[in-house]
């Protein structure tokens, strides 16, 4: 499968390998619902979204809606895979409040997506094949409120009948870090894709863990499966103590049921919820209501011919155009970071330096003011114009830093800042000179010392920018000192 | 021109829109008529609700655009509307007490194309519960009575069903035609057992749209009346492709009756064999052959054709119809709409208190069977292989009607029989409509025409089944028989008396 190093638990008797497979349950990105026109808009007034479809009145009947189907079909393209061009709506029967009709329409034997794939980025720049087993469309349910009244629970449809596509992975994950990079991966492309907003605060992604063990190589492990896993974060920690449990269980002797296991986020740990036997017998049957979906053969080469460039390819192109795994991963990671180093490549910045401003300066400030790419102060094309001064000498690397700074605080165009406050860089070697001279007089006592220990230097150099107010061009600096202290060319 | 009747309840569907249309009489005048019939008719139970004061307005309307020579197909023509079909503002109850409050808000796309058309609601009418029986027996609101009773008796008949109600308003003269619905002989065999006309569509030809459902992948709405022509009519004005309903087909409303004095000469008419059933009355043997006879003294060609997997129909139907109504039924739950149970502990005790309470006996009957063909380690056995069978039987007619155009059968095993005689008894219940189901699991339209009266004098009626989407034909081959048979008994009216 893949060359990446395995990561092994250890328990008493030994190492173990965890295997993982996911479920991701993403809302899809569109006006209305997946068989109703009522609207999808997150956080509207409770039950203001609710057509009568929605609702499970007598006689409404569901109707597809195009929009949820062609995102689907570009998920599915997005994730490399099969597209079926006959599938089917089955019926998912249960009762419960928040599900009117009590039935859920969702795809049971003929999912619209077939097998796929996804890349996932690890540690230096590794990468690893997780299999995608499939990809279908079903409908969300609603809420129940239980807060609102001290006997009562009410309900809330807003989210019945919200179209969803539930994505299911092969059993090809090894370790948490692969689980959350899967999901930060497959958030990646539907982001890329715009087929789901990947917001998982929000509920429009959720992830269902399935947990086993196993002695390196050996058969597959009873599963379970931990459900309500809401953010990247939980992921890791859901996969660690859930892995931890039931290394110790089958180490003390027990074995592991196939169960459904919850996440408590609070508590850090997965706890109970159902065994596999106690599920509810959903009785699927294909929604008559519903003829089976038969797509287009040349609607579907439509729908890949207009698929944006995904990360995958971003990334080799990025590469290529000299920047490291490492940075190029880091950059289409998000679909914003992206797009932003692609402005500031448009602006004219040089692509390497331009990844490494980013990540190390950019983003880190903004990482630090808690603020999206989309909501930070500085435009691409100024950032692209202070690495273009330094790139031409014009500033220095430090004062590139506070030029940053001042246009983050005041706004403004980096050149004309650069201009009318006098930072740019000294070069003139006789102002340098002086600056030089005067930092020896004063310390004789470092001159003998570098002589003996030739790595001091760059404390002179420290010393001499603190005296040109940050102005002097580093490499000047350097050379010069050296011949002014009689050190070797090397070094 | 029409003469007038000389009681206005008397009118077909066709006359008294000619009449209206020539102003001879007024939509008021006539919908006037029918409303004194639908009160004078209480003791029939044929309605769930009247709606008179909406019935004479509509009607006053009617008059105003006629005035204004703005008439349309069936401007001012009152009908009756079976109680499955959803009316904006009007209680729907599906004939169950687990809607016995429901108004929706919402109008079913038949009954609003023939709102569209001019015509005018008396009322909602009886029926089976969630369309569910063949004697109108198991409604919420009690049996309705055939206007017909066997000669020198008193004694009450069922008038069939699930489309009870409107088989009686029609038969009954207490609408000029009626809306029914069809899962597996719903419109055909009450039509056959009071003595009227009732076709079942195509299915995809009339929008499920705002019909309660029962099976979705049966279900079909048509029209039930007095003649060939006023069906022909009606089922003009309900059928339409409808974006509402992913199963309605998208193709052409012919002008049925356009084409229905065209004859049958030439037409090849099959006779299934496998509809010969053991035990059969001979009065229906009779009447099958008699019908045979008076098409090929018209020039039709009889050809003898098998549908060889008939004797699966029954048990098809009776896996796939409760399957699909265990989950249609299931948003009867008494959370958003409909009977609540009171004091229940938890959600699951309002489950089973609401719809304990809230369906009747046959309903909990279909939805068990229903639930059980679909759980797990049953479904192949009994789901799946249905759906094979139904496949085979719908091969069956395709095979058929390669050597023949429409095929002739009787439309039900017997008359109308007696209140309470076969409630005890589902199977035999069951096997009214054996000649009826097999159409709906082939999705094929079907009508059923009067051809005659037993020798009590109860009627009895024909089946034409056609090819889908060929209701013309079926209607031409019906209006040759309806000539021929010379149908022309009336119940009495003892009900008024009553």
């Amino acid at each position: 499968m893949s060359e990446r190093s395995a990561k092994l638990i250890k328990g008493a008797t030994g190492d173990w390998e965890i295997v993982i497979g996911m479920e991701v349950h993403a809302q899809i990105l569109s006006e209305s619902k997946l068989f109703s026109g009522a609207p999808t808009a997150f956080g509207a007034d409770p039950n203001s979204q609710v057509s009568y479809v929605d609702a499970g009145m007598p006689g409404m009947l569901p109707v597809i809606n195009r929009k949820c189907v062609e995102q689907a079909v570009r998920t599915g393209l997005g994730l490399k895979a099969k597209i079926n061009l006959t599938s089917v709506f089955d019926r998912k029967n249960y009762f419960y409040p928040d599900l009117p009709p009590g039935y859920q329409i969702s795809q049971y034997k003929n999912p619209i997506v077939g097998e796929g794939e996804v890349l996932i980025d690890l540690k230096d720049g590794e990468t690893a094949r997780v299999g995608i087993e499939r990809l279908h469309m079903e409908q969300d349910a609603g809420k129940l409120l239980h807060d609102q009244h001290p006997d009562h629970s009410y309900v809330d449809l807003n989210r019945a009948g919200v179209a969803l596509m539930e994505i299911v992975t092969k059993p090809d994950m090894r370790s948490s870090e692969e689980a959350a990079a899967f999901l930060r991966k497959l958030r990646a492309i539907v982001r890329y894709l715009g087929t789901c907003d990947g917001n998982m605060d929000e509920g429009s992604m959720r992830a269902d863990v399935n947990v086993s063990v196993r002695k390196p190589g050996g058969p597959l492990g009873t599963r379970c499966e931990i459900k309500n896993v809401n953010s990247m974060r939980f992921i890791a920690q859901a996969v660690e103590y859930e892995a931890r449990r039931q290394v110790d269980l089958i180490e003390d002797g027990g074995t592991v049921k196939q169960e459904t296991r919850l996440f408590d986020a609070r508590a850090g740990e997965t706890r109970h919820m159902r065994f596999k036997e106690d599920e509810d017998d959903y009785r699927y049957f294909p929604d008559p209501d519903l003829m089976p979906l038969v797509l287009d053969q040349a609607w579907v080469r439509e729908i890949e011919a207009s698929l944006p460039e995904l990360p995958d390819a971003k990334k080799a192109r990025f590469i290529k155009a000299g920047l490291s795994a490492y940075d190029a991963s880091v950059l289409v990671a998000e679909k914003e970071s992206a797009e932003y180093f692609e402005a500031m490549l448009a602006a004219g910045a040089e692509p390497k330096a331009g990844a490494n401003w980013l990540n190390n300066e950019y983003f880190g400030r903004l990482n630090k003011a808690g603020l999206a790419i989309a909501d930070g102060p500085v435009a691409p094309e100024a950032n692209a114009a202070i690495i273009a001064m330094v790139a031409k000498n014009v500033i220095s690397g430090k004062i590139a830093k506070d030029v940053l700074d001042i246009i983050w605080s005041e706004g403004g165009d980096p050149r004309a800042i650069v201009e009318s406050r006098g930072l740019k860089q000294v070069s003139d070697t006789s102002a340098i000179e002086k600056a030089i001279d005067a930092v020896i007089a004063a310390n004789p006592d470092k001159v003998d010392e570098v002589k003996a220990k030739p790595k001091l230097a760059s404390w002179f150099v420290g010393q001499v920018m603190k005296a040109t107010g940050g102005k002097a061009n580093p490499g000047v600096v350097n050379a010069l000192l050296k011949v002014r202290l009689g050190l070797p060319e090397e070094g | 021109m029409t003469t007038l009747p000389g009681n206005l309840t008397e009118f077909t569907l066709a006359e008294a829109r000619d009449a209206v249309r020539a102003k001879k009489v007024s939509s008021k005048e006539l919908t006037t008529a029918f409303v004194k019939a639908v009160a004078d008719a209480r003791p029939l139970n044929a309605f769930v609700t009247e709606t008179p004061e909406k019935a004479i307005e509509m009607a006053m309307a009617s008059d105003v655009r006629i005035a204004h020579g703005e008439a349309r197909a069936l401007e001012g023509l009152p009908l009756a509307i079976k109680d499955l079909f959803c009316t904006k503002g009007v209680k729907t109850t599906a004939g169950s007490k687990i809607l016995s409050n429901f108004v929706p808000p919402y109008e079913s796309t038949v009954s609003q194309n023939l709102w569209n058309a001019g015509a005018v609601m008396l009322g909602k009418t009886n029926m089976d519960e969630f369309a569910m029986g063949s004697s109108n027996e198991t409604s919420h609101f009690g049996p309705v009575f055939n206007p017909w009773r066997a000669r020198n008796s008193n004694a009450n008949l069922v008038p069939g069903g699930s489309s009870g109600g409107s088989a009686t308003a029609v038969s009954g003269n207490l609408c000029l035609a009626a809306t029914g619905t069809d899962t597996g002989g719903s419109i055909r065999q009450p039509a056959a057992v009071t003595g009227i006309v009732g076709l079942k569509p195509t299915y995809g030809r009339c929008s499920r749209w705002g019909i309660v459902a029962f099976a979705s992948s049966l279900d079909q709405a048509g029209p039930m009346t007095r003649t060939v022509r006023d069906a022909a009519l009606l089922l003009k004005h309900m059928a339409s492709v409808d974006p509402m309903d992913s199963t309605s087909v998208d193709t052409p409303v012919p002008d049925y009756e356009a084409g229905l004095e065209s004859g049958v000469k030439g037409l090849k008419i099959g006779i299934p064999k496998e509809y010969r059933i053991d035990g059969a009355p001979p009065e229906i043997e009779a009447l099958w052959s008699n019908g045979a006879d008076w098409l090929r003294a018209q020039g039709a060609e009889i050809v003898e054709v098998s549908l060889p997997h008939t004797k699966y129909a029954l048990p098809t139907y009776y896996i796939v119809a409760p399957a699909e109504a265990s989950s249609n039924l299931a948003r009867y739950d008494g959370v958003r709409f409909g009977h609540r149970a009171r004091a229940t502990d938890d959600i699951i005790g309002l489950y089973e208190k609401s719809r304990g309470e809230g369906f009747g006996k046959e309903v909990q009957r279909r939805i068990l069977i229903g639930t059980y063909v679909l759980s797990s380690g049953y479904y192949d056995a009994y789901y799946a292989r249905a759906q094979k069978l139904r496949t085979l039987i719908s091969r069956d007619f395709t095979e058929a009607f390669k050597t023949c155009d429409v095929l002739l059968t009787p439309a039900t095993p017997g008359p109308a029989f007696g209140v309470g005689e076969k409630t005890a008894d589902p199977v035999s219940m069951y096997l009214n409509d054996v000649f009826t189901v097999t159409v709906n699991l082939a999705g094929l339209p079907g009508i059923s025409v009067p051809a005659g009266l037993t020798a009590n004098g109860l009627p009895l009626g024909l089946q034409f089944i056609g090819k889908a989407f060929d209701e013309a034909t079926i209607l031409r081959a019906a209006r040759a028989t309806e000539q021929a048979a010379g149908f022309a008994a009336k119940p009495a009216h003892w009900w008024r008396a009553a």
